[in-house]
C-alpha cells in the first residue's frame, strides 16, 4: 500500500472511531511500561515488607500491597514486560510457522494439504486450554513452554486462514502471469500470494494477542509454568483470589484489570487495523 | 409529447458521498411512447444504469434530486409513496438485469420465483399462479416448461435463466420493460436468441422499452430510438437511423468511429481523447468539452441548448456537425 | 503455407479431463501453424476450447497428447515445473482477460513489468533493469510517472496497457492475447487494440488474437480459425471467412453479430445450447443437433477439414460446406 493511501486511511480510522486512537494510546502506554517499568517502579517487585502486609491502596503504595508486603503497583508494572513479552513471542512463532504451513498447504492441496488438515484439526479437537495446560506438563514447567504451548494451540488459527486465502488466489489470472514471467511455484507462493494476504494476516494476529495474553496469565493462574515470586498477572490473580471473600479486593483487581486493558487494547487495535487495512470488510 | 408513456423533464440527480457531492445525472429529458424500443447508450460511468433505476422509482438512500421530475403514465415517480411504487414495479414497470444468474434468487426454483411475481401483483389462486407462470416460461420458449418449473439457477444456463428474467419481467404484462444490459456476459449466438425474445414479447404486448448498453451496434439494430449519454447528460436523441447515418454531437461521431463493427481497417478505428471528467467537481457546463475537438468559448460558460435539427433529432450542443 | 517455417505449430492437440460423470474433451484433435509476423484470430464461444488451449500453446497446463512446435522444438515434452525456467519461457507471453485480475495488487507498475526480466531476461544491474522496463513501459504509452503506482490507482485502460508492457518487456516473439479488450469501454478498446497493431510491426511479434468478438479479430488478424466444442470447424483467411463463411457454425456465428443494417429483419438463429462434451462420440459431428443442415451422413462420420480453395487456405469441416447458406 502506498504512504499516501496508509496515512489518509490511518486519519480515517482514527477519526471515524475514536476507539481506534484510544487503543493506540494504550497500546504505546502497555509499550512504555514494558521497557521501563523496571526503571519506573517506586519499589523492587521482590521486596517484601513484613510491617506492611495486605496495605489497601495508599499514596506510598499506589495498588495497595499483598500477602508479603510487596508493592503490588510495582510488581504489576513489572509484570508487563513478561505478560507482553509471553503474548507476543507466542503470537509470531504461531503466525510465522502457522502462516507458512498454511499456505503451502492452500497452494498445493492434494496429500499436503490432507496432512495439513488433520494436523489442524487433531489440535482443535482439544479443548484448547487443556492442550496448552498438557504441552506445559509434558515438557517441564517454564515460561519458554508457556509460550510454546500457546502457540502450538493458536496454529490452526492463521494455518487455516492462510490457506484459504492462498487456495483463493491460487488460481487468479496474476499468479499465472507470474508463472509465465518465470516465477517458480516457491517465489510465486511468497514473493507473489503471501503479500498479499500480510495485511489481512496481520489483522488476524493482533486480534489473536489478547486470546495470547489470556491463555500465558491463564496457565500462570492454575500454577503452570511461571513460578513465584516472579511478577505476572496471572499468578498475581491468582494468589489475591484466596482473599477475595476477605474483601482485600486490591490484591486481585489491580492485576486482573491490567490484562482487561490489555486485552482490550488490542482487540481494539486489531479492529482499527482492518479498518486501515480493508475498509470493505469494517463491522 | 402526446400519450407518452415515460417521460423524464429535466433530471438532476446528485449522490452524497464521503470525497463530495457527485453530479450523476444532469438534466436528463427523455420521452418514451407506446410500443417502443429505446436505446440509452453510454460507456462505463455515463449515468445509464443510475438513470434506469431511477425509472423505476429505485433510488440510492445516498441519491438527491435536487430538479426535474419523472413521470410515467401520468404519475410523479419521484413522490409517489413507497407503496404506491412497489404496487407498479412488476406490474406495471419491470426490469431484467445483468448477470441473469445472480439476479435470480440461487435456492428457491425457477417457476415459484415467476409464481411469485404473478401472486404479488394479481389477485389469483396459487393453482392459478403456477398455471400462469408455466405458461409464461412456455412464451419464452424454455423446452419442457412443466419439468423446468422445478429447476434451481444453477441447473440453467446464462442463456435460459435470462429467459426466466424476461418470463417473470412479462408476467404481469408491463407497459414498460427496462432491460439493464441484458445480454452481459452472454455469448453472441444467446445475445441475439436473447434480443429476438425481448423484441418479440414486447412487441405482441405492445409493451415499450428502455434498453440499457454500451454496445451501440445493438442497439442500433434493435432499437427505435437511440439517447446516447456522456457524463450524465443525453448529449444526442433521434430515430436510430438519422441518427446512426447523421450522428451530429462529436461524441456520437466519435462513439461511432471506436466501434469495431463497420470499420475495414486498423487505421480507421477511432479513439476517443481524454476520459471522463471528475463529477465530483464542478463542471463547465458542457462535459465534454476536455475531450472535443469543435469546442467554442461559449461551450465552457453558457447553458447548453438543446438544438431541435429534424423532427425527432435533439442534440445539446454549440457547435454540432 | 510451410509449416516448417512456423514459428509455433500445435499437432494434434489433445487435452482431457478426468470428471465425474465421464471424460471431458476440452480441446479435441486441434492441429494449427502460426508464422513469424502473422495474426492469426481465434474465435468461438464459450466452452469451444479456446482458452484451454490459451493455456496449452502458452504452456500453463499439459496436454494430454500431441505436440507443440515451438521454433522448431517440441516444447510439450518438457514438464510444466521445468519449463518455467526454459528459455523458451520468454518467447511466448500471454495478455489475459480482466486487467484487473491480471495484476497483482500489492505490486508497483515497476515492479510488475521489471518482474519477468528479474527472472528470465538479462539485466546486469539495476541500471539496465530499469531502463529495460523504461522501455517497455513507453511502448505501451504510459508515462513514465506511472511507475510507482499500484493498480488500484490506475484506470481500466491503464492496466490493460501494463499488462501489455509486461509480456512484451523479454521482446517475446509469440504473443497470446485472450481476449484482451472486452473487460474495457468502446473507445478504451479502440485505443488499445491500435497499440496493439502498432507493437507487432513495431516488434515483430506473431499475434494469436482469441476473442468472441468477430469485429475486433477482422481488424487485427489475417487469419481466423474458429473453434467449436474442442475442435477446429473452420480456418482461414479473414476476408474470405467473412464473405463466404463454409461451415454453419460460422454461418449463424457471423448472422449473430450486431449489426444495425439488419434492423427489423429476423435472420435464422442458433438457438439451443451446445452438446456435452463430455465422452461426446466420435463418428458424430460436434454440431449435429443445432445444425439447420444436418442428415443421415453426419451422424455417422466426423467431418474433416477440407479445402475450400485451390490454395487449401480457406478450410472447413463440414459434409456440405460447397453448399450455399440458407
Amino acid at each position: 500500500m502506498s504512504s499516501s493511501t496508509l496515512v489518509s486511511r490511518t486519519r480515517y480510522a482514527v477519526a471515524e472511531n475514536k476507539l481506534t486512537l484510544l487503543a493506540a494510546i494504550l497500546f504505546a502506554l502497555l509499550i512504555f511500561c514494558a521497557i521501563f517499568g523496571q526503571m519506573l517502579a517506586p519499589y523492587g517487585p521482590l521486596m517484601t515488607n513484613e510491617s506492611a502486609r495486605m496495605q489497601p491502596p495508599s499514596w506510598a503504595h499506589l495498588f495497595g500491597t499483598d500477602a508479603l508486603g510487596r508493592d503490588i503497583f510495582s510488581r504489576v508494572l513489572i509484570a508487563t514486560r513478561l505478560d507482553l513479552g509471553m503474548a507476543i513471542s507466542a503470537v509470531v512463532i504461531s503466525f510465522v510457522v502457522g502462516t507458512g504451513l498454511g499456505a503451502i498447504a492452500g497452494y498445493w492441496g492434494g496429500w499436503v494439504d490432507a496432512i495439513f488438515g488433520r494436523v489442524m484439526d487433531t489440535i482443535m479437537a482439544f479443548p484448547l486450554f487443556v492442550l496448552a495446560m498438557g504441552i506445559v506438563a509434558a515438557l517441564g514447567n517454564n515460561v519458554t513452554n508457556i509460550i510454546i504451548a500457546t502457540a502450538v494451540i493458536n496454529l490452526p488459527f492463521y494455518g487455516r486462514f492462510a490457506r484459504a486465502e492462498v487456495n483463493v488466489r491460487r488460481d487468479l489470472a496474476y499468479v499465472e502471469a507470474a508463472r509465465m514471467g518465470g516465477n517458480g511455484a516457491i517465489r510465486i507462493l511468497y514473493g507473489h500470494i503471501v503479500r498479499n494476504i500480510l495485511p489481512t494476516m496481520l489483522v488476524q494476529a493482533s486480534l489473536n494477542m489478547g486470546w495470547a495474553i489470556l491463555n500465558a496469565a491463564g496457565l500462570s493462574f492454575i500454577g503452570l509454568g511461571v513460578r513465584p515470586p516472579t511478577p505476572e498477572w496471572g499468578i498475581m490473580v491468582s494468589e489475591g483470589a484466596s482473599f477475595i471473600i476477605s474483601g482485600e479486593w486490591w490484591t486481585f483487581v489491580f492485576p486482573g484489570g491490567a490484562l482487561v486493558i490489555a486485552v482490550f487494547c488490542f482487540n481494539l487495535l486489531g479492529d482499527g487495523l482492518r479498518d486501515i487495512v480493508d475498509p470493505r470488510r469494517r463491522t | 409529447m402526446s400519450a407518452a408513456l415515460l417521460t423524464v423533464e429535466d433530471l438532476v440527480l446528485d449522490f452524497r458521498t464521503r470525497s463530495g457531492m457527485v453530479h450523476v445525472l444532469d438534466g436528463i429529458s427523455l420521452s418514451l411512447g407506446r410500443g417502443e424500443i429505446l436505446g440509452v447508450v453510454g460507456e462505463s460511468g455515463s449515468g445509464k444504469s443510475v438513470l434506469a433505476y431511477a425509472m423505476m422509482g429505485l433510488l440510492d438512500p445516498a441519491a438527491q434530486i435536487p430538479r426535474g421530475g419523472i413521470r410515467f403514465a401520468g404519475r410523479d415517480m419521484l413522490t409517489e409513496s413507497e407503496r404506491s411504487l412497489a404496487e407498479t414495479r412488476g406490474r406495471e414497470i419491470a426490469m431484467i438485469f445483468q448477470s441473469p444468474r445472480t439476479a435470480l434468487n440461487p435456492i428457491r426454483r425457477i417457476g415459484a420465483q415467476v409464481q411469485d411475481v404473478l401472486l404479488r401483483h394479481a389477485n389469483i389462486s396459487k393453482k392459478e399462479a403456477r398455471r400462469r407462470a408455466i405458461e409464461a416460461l412456455a412464451r419464452v420458449r424454455i423446452p419442457d416448461p412443466e419439468r423446468r418449473f422445478d429447476a434451481y439457477p444453477f441447473e440453467l444456463s446464462g442463456g435460459l435463466c435470462q429467459r426466466v428474467m424476461i418470463a417473470m419481467a412479462m408476467a404481469c404484462d408491463p407497459y414498460l420493460l427496462i432491460a439493464d444490459e441484458p445480454t452481459t456476459g452472454l455469448d453472441v449466438t444467446t445475445q441475439a436468441v436473447v434480443m429476438d425474445l425481448i423484441r418479440e414479447q414486447v412487441r405482441s404486448a405492445n409493451a415499450s422499452v428502455v434498453l440499457i448498453t454500451h454496445d451501440l451496434a445493438l442497439a442500433g439494430e434493435y432499437c427505435d430510438r437511440i439517447a446516447v449519454m456522456h457524463a450524465g447528460h443525453i448529449v444526442e436523441i433521434g430515430t436510430t437511423e438519422t441518427l446512426l447515418s447523421t450522428p451530429r454531437h462529436p461524441y456520437t461521431t466519435r462513439l461511432i468511429g471506436a466501434t469495431p463493427g463497420g470499420h475495414a481497417r486498423i487505421e480507421d478505428l477511432a479513439s476517443i481523447p481524454g476520459s471522463l471528467p471528475d463529477l465530483r467537481r464542478d463542471l463547465p457546463p458542457c462535459r465534454f468539452i476536455e475531450r472535443c475537438d469543435r469546442r467554442l468559448e461559449r461551450c465552457a460558460v453558457e447553458k447548453l441548448p438543446s438544438v431541435n435539427l429534424g423532427p425527432d433529432h435533439r442534440v445539446r450542443c454549440w457547435n454540432p456537425l | 503455407m510451410t509449416t516448417a517455417t512456423a514459428i509455433m505449430e500445435a499437432v494434434r492437440l489433445v487435452k482431457r479431463y478426468p470428471t465425474g460423470h465421464g471424460i471431458l474433451h476440452a480441446v479435441d484433435d486441434v492441429s494449427l501453424a502460426i508464422q513469424p509476423g502473422e495474426s492469426v484470430g481465434l474465435v468461438g464461444e464459450s466452452g469451444c476450447g479456446k482458452s484451454t488451449l490459451v493455456r496449452l500453446l502458452g504452456r500453463l497446463i499439459e496436454p494430454s497428447d500431441g505436440a507443440i512446435v515451438f521454433e522448431g522444438q517440441d516444447i510439450a515434452p518438457v514438464p510444466l515445473r521445468r519449463f518455467v525456467h526454459d528459455k523458451a519461457r520468454g518467447r511466448i507471453q500471454v495478455v489475459f482477460q480482466d486487467p484487473t485480475e491480471s495484476l497483482n495488487p500489492s505490486l508497483s507498475v515497476f515492479d510488475a513489468v521489471a518482474d519477468p526480466i528479474r527472472r528470465l531476461g538479462k539485466a546486469a544491474d539495476r541500471k539496465t533493469l530499469a531502463s529495460q522496463v523504461r522501455d517497455a513501459i513507453e511502448l505501451v504509452g504510459l508515462p513514465p510517472e506511472m511507475e510507482a503506482r499500484l493498480p488500484h490507482q490506475l484506470s481500466g485502460g491503464q492496466r490493460a496497457r501494463v499488462g501489455i508492457a509486461r509480456a512484451i518487456a523479454l521482446r517475446p516473439a509469440l504473443l497470446i492475447l485472450d481476449e484482451p479488450t472486452s473487460a474495457l469501454d468502446v473507445s478504451v478498446q479502440a485505443v488499445i487494440l491500435r497499440l496493439l497493431a502498432d507493437l507487432r510491426s513495431q516488434l515483430g511479434m506473431s499475434y494469436l488474437f482469441v476473442s468472441h468478438d468477430l469485429n475486433v479479430v477482422r481488424l487485427l488478424c489475417s487469419r481466423i480459425i474458429v473453434m467449436y466444442l474442442g475442435r477446429v470447424v473452420e480456418e482461414g483467411p479473414t476476408e474470405a471467412l467473412f464473405r463466404q463463411p463454409r461451415h454453419p457454425y460460422t454461418r449463424a456465428l457471423l448472422a449473430s453479430i450486431p449489426d444495425p443494417a439488419r434492423r427489423g429483419q429476423t435472420p435464422w438463429r442458433l438457438e439451443g445450447s451446445a452438446s456435452s462434451p463430455i465422452d461426446p462420440s466420435p463418428n458424430v459431428c460436434r454440431f449435429y443437433g443445432r445444425c439447420p443442415r444436418q442428415e443421415a451422413r453426419c451422424a455417422e462420420t466426423m467431418p474433416e477439414l477440407r479445402p475450400m480453395d485451390a490454395a487449401g487456405l480457406h478450410r472447413a469441416a463440414c459434409h456440405f460446406a460447397e453448399e450455399i447458406a440458407p
